[in-house]
């Protein structure tokens, strides 16, 4: 990935994708929301290295302090580390969003889109109307509710699998919950990365090469996966890092609902609402702690934010043709 | 276009129909007995059989949808689980025009500085303006209004006293103003990105350069040639940014007590009052596809060069 490669006429030819990760990588925005985003989720990931505190640990004789060498960020209403729950709190985002994005849109979105594409027809009918079908909800709407009404019986279930394989503690854990709330934000993210492969492949399935490769007996599936998938790479990283900002707000907004992971597990959403209340005229805490609210709202907005920021990045770098 | 427009509402009422079933479906095996709900402290096992079968709860569960699509058919979508004998039209239609206004008031304060910020920006283009103000559009839009809610409050309430912190009163009370630019401003960020893009667009066709080569001034060229065309793109996002608001209005709602449709959707959720949720579900669904549908309309309306097949 050096300069000198693309200014020499004998170097040998890059691919796109070659070209494409040069073009972001000499985006000073772009390399600095990367760092950002890299920063939480390591935090995230490691944060029972990382947090300087247990996230649970209460102490009552310490509550709502100011920062101090004790407590860097304060500490909340139970007297809890704050930076400790937060970077805990990323880690429930950064788990749900990579549960929401594995799933629902790399594993249903594409491959759906890739048969959808590929197949046409009846296949494609059905899979486009379903899609519609469950696009005219309001996707708000549909999130809550599913949150909603499946917790209880998953966790029947899985109640029921502990106490017939002996295994415990599963629902302890707050497996259950991830699972709940990846399940809920489906819907969020599947159907426009379906939608976008299945455009690409209908796109890319008239070009000359993909003939080629049939008269040369190669089968479907090698097809889909090795001749067409490459190609569509460049708009599923695009997708995908918007796909990760919007499935983090989800999660957080549902955890601020009460509907997301269940405490004694922290989540962004959660401890905003600790500090707003969860309805009308309960400002008491606002009113008198408001510093309370600073370091979840930073590390959710710029979470966020970062992830735009690279998705419109990745957009200029992969479809310059689009600017 | 009449072929179109049929094809589509033809389309429409297929749609309802599975996302009724969808939430029908998931409210029968979904947890929570609403008979159980309903009856409170007064369940006996008795009284819950009785009400039971008063409901019909006894059937199949495709009798029971079937039963339930005829009578949505005829306006008539049961009756809440939660306030006893009240019918769900009765309880929704008030919190309904509620939300009308509050939608109203946040797409004004979208669309009334979204759009002009959008595209004063790029004709500045060149000038510290317009990255400003695209960079101020993407600080806007990354922030979710859980967050943009509190901080409101905190300054325009509790510190500065304009306003108080919650409640209702209608649309010309003050009590307005937080919640309608909680609503309005993530839609601000977007129009402006869009009015932008769609300026430049126009900015860069050869009719411009025409009508400024044929000596027109300035202002006439922007207003009548650029604004009037790259307002036209505009107009299919107000269909999405509709369902952008549906999804904002329950957060919103809910923070500033408004007794509107997101706040009672929520409370439904909560109590599991299905006839409730699946007539809101009716609702967003019916909302989102009309507004996608007069959208598109609209765009052939405006702009004789589009011709739907």
């Amino acid at each position: 990935m050096t300069m000198t490669a693309t200014t020499t006429d004998s170097a040998p030819p890059q691919s796109p994708f070659r070209r494409a990760v040069q073009r972001l990588v000499r985006k000073k925005v772009a390399m600095v929301a990367l760092a950002i985003i890299v920063l939480l989720y390591l935090a995230g990931i490691f944060a029972p290295l990382v947090a300087p505190h247990d996230y649970n640990e209460t102490n009552l004789r310490r509550v709502r302090q100011g920062p101090s060498a004790e407590n860097w960020l304060g500490t909340d209403s139970l007297g809890r580390d704050i930076l400790s729950r937060v970077i805990w709190g990323i880690q429930t985002t950064v788990i749900v969003t990579g549960i929401g994005l594995a799933t629902g849109s790399l594993l249903l979105g594409v491959t759906l889109g890739l048969i959808a594409g590929f197949r046409g027809g009846f296949v494609d009918t059905l899979i486009m109307r379903f899609g519609e079908i469950v696009a005219s909800f309001p996707d708000v709407l549909l999130i809550i509710l599913l949150a909603a009404t499946l917790r209880p019986r998953i966790v029947e279930t899985v109640r029921g699998i502990e106490d017939f394989t002996g295994i415990s503690g599963l629902v302890s854990s707050g497996v259950v919950d991830y699972f709940v709330v990846g399940v809920a934000l489906l819907p969020l993210s599947w159907f426009g990365m379906m939608r976008l492969v299945r455009g690409q492949v209908l796109f890319l399935g008239k070009m000359p090469f993909v003939d080629a490769a049939r008269a040369l007996g190669v089968s479907t599936r090698r097809i889909l996966f090795v001749h067409l998938l490459p190609n569509t790479l460049g708009p599923i990283i695009v997708s995908a890092s918007f796909g990760l900002g919007a499935v983090a707000g989800s999660e957080i907004f549902l955890s601020f609902l009460g509907l997301g992971v269940q405490p004694p597990r922290p989540s962004l959403g959660a401890m905003i609402a600790d500090v707003t209340g969860r309805g009308a005229g309960s400002v008491s805490v606002l009113r008198n702690h408001p510093e309370q609210l600073l370091a979840p709202i930073v590390v959710v907005w710029l979470l966020i934010f970062c992830w735009n920021l690279l998705g419109d990045a990745l957009n200029d770098a992969f479809n310059p043709r689009t600017r | 276009m009449l072929i179109y427009i049929a094809r589509r509402l033809l389309w429409t009422p297929v749609l309802l129909v599975s996302a009724s079933l969808f939430v029908f479906v998931l409210g029968r095996f979904g947890p929570g007995d609403p008979v159980e709900v309903a009856l409170g402290q007064h369940y006996t096992p008795e009284a819950a059989s009785r009400l039971r079968e008063q409901r019909g709860l006894d059937d199949p569960v495709a009798v029971q949808y079937g039963r339930y699509v005829w009578n949505a058919a005829h306006g008539d979508f049961g009756t809440s689980y939660r306030y006893q004998g009240k019918s769900v039209s009765s309880l929704l239609g008030p919190k309904l025009w509620v939300s009308a206004q509050l939608f109203l008031a946040g797409m004004l304060i979208t669309v009334s500085i979204g759009v002009p910020i959008g595209f004063y920006a790029a004709l500045r283009q060149g000038s510290w303006i317009d990255p400003a103000v695209v960079g101020a559009a993407l600080v806007l839009y990354a922030l979710p209004i859980f967050i943009v809610a509190p901080v409101l409050i905190m300054v325009f309430a509790l510190w500065l006293g304009f306003v108080p912190t919650s409640g209702w009163g209608g649309f010309f009370d003050k009590r307005m103003i937080l919640p309608a630019v909680t609503i309005g401003v993530p839609g601000i960020a977007v129009f402006a990105r869009l009015m932008r893009a769609s300026t430049l667009d126009v900015l860069g066709q050869d009719f411009i350069r025409t009508a400024r080569a044929k000596g027109l001034r300035e202002r006439v060229v922007n207003t009548r040639h650029t604004a009037r065309n790259a307002l036209i793109p505009i107009l299919t996002i107000l269909g999405f940014s509709l369902a952008g608001m549906l999804g904002g209005a329950l957060i919103t709602e809910l923070i500033y007590g408004i007794p509107g449709v997101g706040s009672f959707s929520l409370d439904a959720i909560f109590q599991r009052d299905y006839p409730v949720i699946t007539a809101l579900a009716l609702i967003g669904a019916t909302s989102l596809v009309v507004a996608n549908l007069v959208v598109d309309i609209l765009y052939a309306a405006v702009d004789p060069r589009i011709r739907y097949s």
